[in-house]
């Protein structure tokens, strides 16, 4: 779960982790009341969006008085930015700048631990400095048993080129934002640029931050980050049926238990139609887990059906704690559920757990929009097939 | 043979008092598994049932561990108390631990994967995972006993149902062991130790290793591979039709430059040699094919 900015500053500000002086405005004229608030000479107007590149897309702007933050507030609101449309600013206090270096802390996977990374060469895209001047950008990994200690965080600034003077007051800002990173069960932390100014203060002047997902459940206070206006409003329906559901642009809804299982149909689907005249890709990612029962399969073949791209739905599912009589009965169920609103045909692959049973009962229950076919393969290939044919 | 696991595995299963805990363990029992004993802190000195059978439980994984032997656990405990679970087992020494719990934060499984191979006695699997089966000796997870029997192949993956596709795709050769490594970014064990463990098992003749979008671990096992390995290996990767921004997080690309898509990780296995299906089934018949 990525933050905004200005989320991430109100974490860095509470950890003690030194920003600027800003507040956050969804109008031209709450952007005008912030300018006049903070009292600043100068203040920014930055876009929150979470994309790089904002800079260069016109989304940040300095404004010397309130009737120039609103202005350009206007002009930045609603503006869309690699995708990501505009709904709030950040009016942040200006600030005199000397220089500019870059700070992350992250979850390395190769590892199975975090890094650290740290260059005295701020405020530029830090992928290319990666890739030009990779000798610029200090990384240290971090035993996930201590985290971000003072002393690593003093080797990680002398690794980056920093004087042992220097050393110590950035130490004190990243063992800090260290804390951020380990109290919040972040997997990142990225401060881009942290800056010290001419009074010779260490600032973080932005931040980036990803929360992990999985740790929501000792967070009740990340509701605040839910960002309802972004998400598709099916990813919005399946999630609060508890469903793991990614909408992609093909026409074949796919279903099926278990993430890996469920990848491997989309890239089957994705083989089987690309000889057909329409190359019918899947149209959804959709996980109805380990042991699914009969009513999370409706739920999910609900979502499906209601998505005008489907043009024909692949259930595969192979039943390890999942019973294959259960999806059959989600099936039925959901159908029956549905009634004359469901009219794109869906195609059966059953194996595993309770399959007689499963494979049974949808054969007795012979309802014309259910094909049951017996591998994966041809399956996907029928499902394609059907979902051209109604192109 | 077998990896990690047979005959002689005397197995806790933590959690066991739970509905999924107490749900799997029957089922184990029925695959031949010798469950020995539960643990559940605070239900200590109680005892759970199986067809007229008690399972003793335990407060801690040391005191199961000193009144029954047990050497291998099992771990259903929910995500919250996950952590705690898998510490208690590394304490108690435990040769093989095995996490079934999806959902644990990253913060927790990167703590207890530290832990573990700090401690250096325990081979940790999971989390996130359906555990491992040496068909015919022992099961211990939530992998269907009932697909295939024992044979040749030594199969590794990130993923339970593929792992459960693969292996009933290729049900008439049978296999030394399968092993599910989880689907989390962080695992105790890696498709690396996996290989190595069954390039030494003379059991396996053919290794089947299934990757997924996300990470570089793929490619450090094509690496690997290159190196180590001798025995056949066949791979399958999914996840190619799957949009990577949606996973792939953008601090990991810094740190591991364009790999972490299916394409990738395609490429880095044939350049070692490895032959990778485009479907479950392509990949079976690679794998028979190996064999000959």
């Amino acid at each position: 779960m990525d933050l905004f900015e200005y989320q991430a500053r109100d974490l860095f500000q509470a950890s003690g982790v030194p920003v600027l002086p800003g507040l956050v405005a969804s109008t031209p004229q709450e952007a005008a009341d912030a300018a006049e608030k903070l009292g600043a000479e100068l203040v920014v107007v930055k876009a929150q969006v979470k994309t790089g590149g904002r800079g260069k897309a016109g989304g940040v702007k300095l404004a010397r008085s309130p009737q120039e933050a609103a202005a350009h507030a206007s002009a930045i609101l609603g503006m869309d930015i690699k995708g990501h449309r505009v709904h709030k600013v950040l009016i942040a206090a200006g600030a005199e700048i000397d220089e500019e270096y870059y700070f992350s802390l992250l979850l390395d996977r190769s590892i199975g631990g975090y890094l650290a990374m740290c260059s005295k060469q701020g405020g530029v895209e830090i992928e290319t400095l990666a890739v030009e001047q990779p000798e610029a950008l200090a990384k240290l990994p971090i035993d996930p048993l201590v985290g971000l200690d003072h002393p690593k965080a003093r080797e990680l600034a002398r690794l980056a080129g920093f004087t042992a003077e220097e050393a110590g007051p950035i130490a004190d800002v990243l063992v800090k934002l260290g804390a951020v990173y380990r109290d919040q069960d972040a997997t990142l932390v990225e401060v881009n640029p942290l800056v010290k100014t001419a009074a010779g203060d260490i600032i973080a002047l932005d931040g980036k931050v990803t929360l992990d997902g999985n740790a929501a459940f000792r967070h009740p206070d990340w509701d605040q980050y839910t960002d309802a206006a972004a998400e598709d409003p099916l990813e919005l329906r399946a999630r609060e049926k508890g469903l793991n559901y990614v909408k992609l642009d093909g026409s074949v809804g796919v279903i099926g238990n278990g993430a890996g299982l469920v990848m491997s149909t989309l890239d089957v689907v994705a083989g089987a139609g690309a000889d057909l005249p329409s190359q019918p890709r899947p149209a959804n990612f959709l996980d109805i887990g380990g042991g699914a029962s009969a009513q999370v399969m409706a739920n999910g073949l609900d979502i499906i059906l209601s998505d005008p791209d489907v043009r024909s739905v692949f259930v595969n599912v192979f039943g390890g704690i999942t019973a294959c009589s259960e999806v059959a009965k989600g099936i039925i169920d959901a159908l029956a559920i549905l009634g004359e609103r469901a009219t794109k045909p869906i195609v059966v692959r059953l194996d595993g757990n309770a399959v007689e049973i499963g494979r049974h009962m949808l054969t007795e229950a012979a309802h014309p929009l259910v094909q049951l076919v017996d591998t994966m393969d041809a399956a996907a290939r029928r499902a394609a097939e059907l979902a051209a044919a109604a192109e | 043979m077998s990896i990690w696991l047979d005959q002689r595995a005397k197995v806790i299963v933590q959690g066991m008092t739970g509905s999924e805990g107490r749900k799997h363990t029957q089922r184990m029992i029925g695959s031949g598994t010798r469950i020995v004993a539960g643990v559940t802190p605070g239900k200590g000195g109680q005892s759970v049932v199986f067809e007229e059978d008690p399972v003793a439980v335990y407060d801690s994984v040391v005191e199961a561990k000193e009144a029954t032997g047990a050497n291998t656990s099992v771990i259903f405990v929910p995500a919250a108390h996950t952590a705690k679970a898998v510490l208690d087992a590394i304490e108690a020494e435990l040769e093989l631990v095995v996490v079934i719990t999806e959902g644990i934060p990253v913060r927790d499984t990167a703590e207890f994967v530290a832990a573990a191979k700090r401690s250096g006695k325990t081979r940790l699997i999971g989390p996130n995972c359906p555990g491992l089966i040496s068909p015919g000796k022992s099961n211990v997870g939530i992998i269907p006993p009932n697909i295939a029997g024992p044979g040749p192949i030594g199969l590794v993956s990130k993923s339970g149902t593929l792992t459960y596709q693969m292996m009933f795709e290729l049900r008439d050769l049978g296999f030394s062991s399968a092993v599910g490594i989880g689907g989390d970014p962080v695992n105790g064990t890696s498709h690396i130790d996996a290989l190595e463990a069954f390039e030494a098992d003379p059991q396996t003749e053919a290794i089947v290793l299934i990757g997924e979008i996300g990470g570089d671990a793929e490619e450090r096992a094509a690496a690997f591979i290159a190196e180590h390995v001798t025995k056949p290996v066949i791979g399958y990767v999914a996840g190619f039709t799957a949009p990577t921004g949606k996973t792939m997080g953008h601090a990991g690309a810094i740190v591991t430059g364009s790999s972490g898509t299916a394409a990738a990780k395609k490429v880095a296995l044939e350049a070692a040699g490895v032959r990778v299906g485009r479907t479950p089934s392509e990949t079976a018949v690679l794998a028979r094919a190996a064999l000959r």
